[in-house]
């Protein structure tokens, strides 16, 4: 899946967000790195639909995203959103949350949507928290029940912004592992993350954001191996520290 | 100190818990008493005797006071929530004048008395444009006062909305008509039903103020019939009790909604 991004600018008031990001090239697997502030939740929302970016442009395979209001429903339905958290429905139970959605949106019937929300759970290890509300699951759990909700429409990208930055430790190996699994199975992402282990060694590329600018942008082993922008040298030195 | 310990334990619950249900009748029991003797006591030190025999030779006329102010009542709740929906709505518009005018209703109507609403309305507003039906007037009159009340508690809750629901609504494709059918009112009623049922009993009580223009409801009948045998105690006494009918059911279903709907916290896991 090839994504097109040309002179992308966003500001909301005076403040500029993303200065003009440029990206053409084919998405596998892909981590956007980079410090609190630098865009990356913003370049990630309009990259998903949610946001609408001042000037520029955003294209998936070549075709251009509509930002008009009344277009993004459609463009949102193709790709997969994760958010860092809360992001699953209160109301509903962990199956409804994935089965509403397989019926409004994409028309598949109630029996068919409830059997394929079942079997996401079960391939998640969720097959006997169906019938749960969001408050009644672990913050790993929701996460994976958002991923469920994300992917069960088959969508051409997934997009998770921090899916694990408000997990406890022993949550967040539970959820990188199912996106490393997805990753085998040939699913397409990009994720937003602070996970520098899960970028180096389950990402194919990884892109560095920084002061809403894309600074350096690989192979994920290269830029680790060997970042060539002091800025990049910098922040992962800064992450080295602490690191056991 | 053990001793008194143990003696209190029937009594007793960690604050904040629910007690066990025998300790719970037995203590409910025990606070209903102390209110009815209190009550007994008063009565018997100012020698009132309380006498309900007239119930049965008025049963006809408090039957229909206490239809009217059901029907008064259901009517206005009806008529109140389209206010007060619209009126929620009213507060956020584009248009100032509309936006202010909401603004100036809520402040106005949550600012003055029910009583003098009723009269201000009935003898001004209800006169000038011809309003001479009682209890047509009764129903306006009350569903415009509650209606205030009900666009603050629906204000509230579209104000406590989580922004990162409506985001997952958008996220997951929603059209902006299923996310306020599949997401945003579901999540509303969630939140305003248990205020909406306890409002609903505030306009069965509310409703006894319409007794000063003259609508036969309950309280007015009441006044009549205590103005004709002279009863006043047992007629007051009846008058609170027949209220207290329609209103407890309705704390009880309050409660209800309050637990039932509450999915943003966990009960089945605390338990």
């Amino acid at each position: 899946m090839r994504m097109t991004i040309r002179a992308l600018r966003k500001s909301f008031g005076n403040t500029e967000v993303l200065r003009g990001i440029e990206f053409d090239d084919d998405v596998t697997t892909l981590a956007v790195i980079g410090s609190s502030g630098g865009g990356k939740s913003t370049l990630l929302r309009i990259v998903g639909g949610l946001e609408t970016p001042t000037s520029g442009t955003v294209a998936v395979d070549g075709e251009q995203v509509d930002f008009r209001e009344n277009a993004l429903p459609a463009y949102r339905a193709q790709v997969g959103f994760v958010f860092q958290q809360g992001g699953l429905f209160h109301h509903l139970s962990a199956r409804e949350n994935i089965a509403l959605p397989l019926r409004t949106v994409h028309g598949v019937p109630a029996d068919e949507a409830d059997a394929w929300a079942q079997a996401l759970l079960t391939r998640f290890g969720l097959e006997a928290e169906g019938g749960k509300r969001p408050a009644q699951l672990s913050g790993g759990q929701q996460q994976r029940v958002a991923i469920a909700r994300a992917i069960a429409p088959r969508p051409k990208l997934l997009l998770l912004d921090e899916p694990t930055s408000a997990l406890d430790p022993e949550y967040t190996n539970e959820v990188l592992d199912v996106l490393r699994d997805l990753r085998d199975d040939g699913v397409r992402f990009v994720v937003v993350t602070h996970e520098m282990g899960f970028a180096r060694h389950a990402c194919d590329k990884v892109a560095f954001l920084h002061d809403g600018t894309l600074l350096e942008y690989g192979e994920s082993a290269r830029l680790f191996a060997a970042p060539q922008t002091p800025e990049l040298r910098k922040f992962l030195g800064k992450l080295l520290e602490w690191s056991v | 100190m053990r001793v008194l310990r143990t003696l209190a334990r029937p009594f007793t619950a960690p604050a904040n818990t629910p007690a066990s249900w025998v300790r719970g009748v037995l203590n409910y029991a025990l606070a209903c008493a102390l209110v009815v003797g209190v009550v007994w006591a008063s009565l018997i030190a100012v020698g009132v005797n309380l006498d309900f025999g007239f119930a049965v030779q008025y049963r006809q006329r408090i039957w229909d006071g206490f239809a009217l102010t059901v029907q008064v009542s259901a009517a206005s709740l009806v008529a109140s929530l389209v206010i007060g929906a619209a009126v929620a709505v009213g507060q956020g518009a584009r248009v100032l004048v509309v936006r202010y005018l909401c603004d100036f209703y809520v402040k106005v109507i949550r600012g003055t008395p029910l009583l003098v609403q009723i009269y201000l309305f009935f003898y001004i507003i209800g006169t000038a444009w011809g309003i001479s039906n009682r209890f047509l007037a009764g129903v306006v009159i009350l569903s415009v006062f509650e209606g205030a009340y009900i666009a603050e508690i629906i204000r509230g809750s579209v104000i406590s909305l989580d922004k990162t629901q409506l985001d997952a609504a958008r996220a997951v494709g929603f059209t902006r008509a299923q996310a306020l059918r599949h997401v945003i009112l579901p999540q509303m009623v969630a939140r305003t039903l248990p205020a909406l049922t306890g409002q609903f009993a505030s306009v069965i009580k509310d409703s006894s103020l319409l007794s000063v223009i003259a609508v036969i409801e309950l309280t007015q009948t009441m006044q009549e019939i205590s103005a004709a045998n002279f009863n006043l105690f047992g007629c007051y006494f009846l008058l609170g009790g027949l209220y207290l009918c329609l209103t407890l059911p309705l704390a009880f279903v309050s409660r209800y909604f309050e637990k039932r709907l509450d999915y943003a916290h966990d009960h089945t896991r605390a338990a």
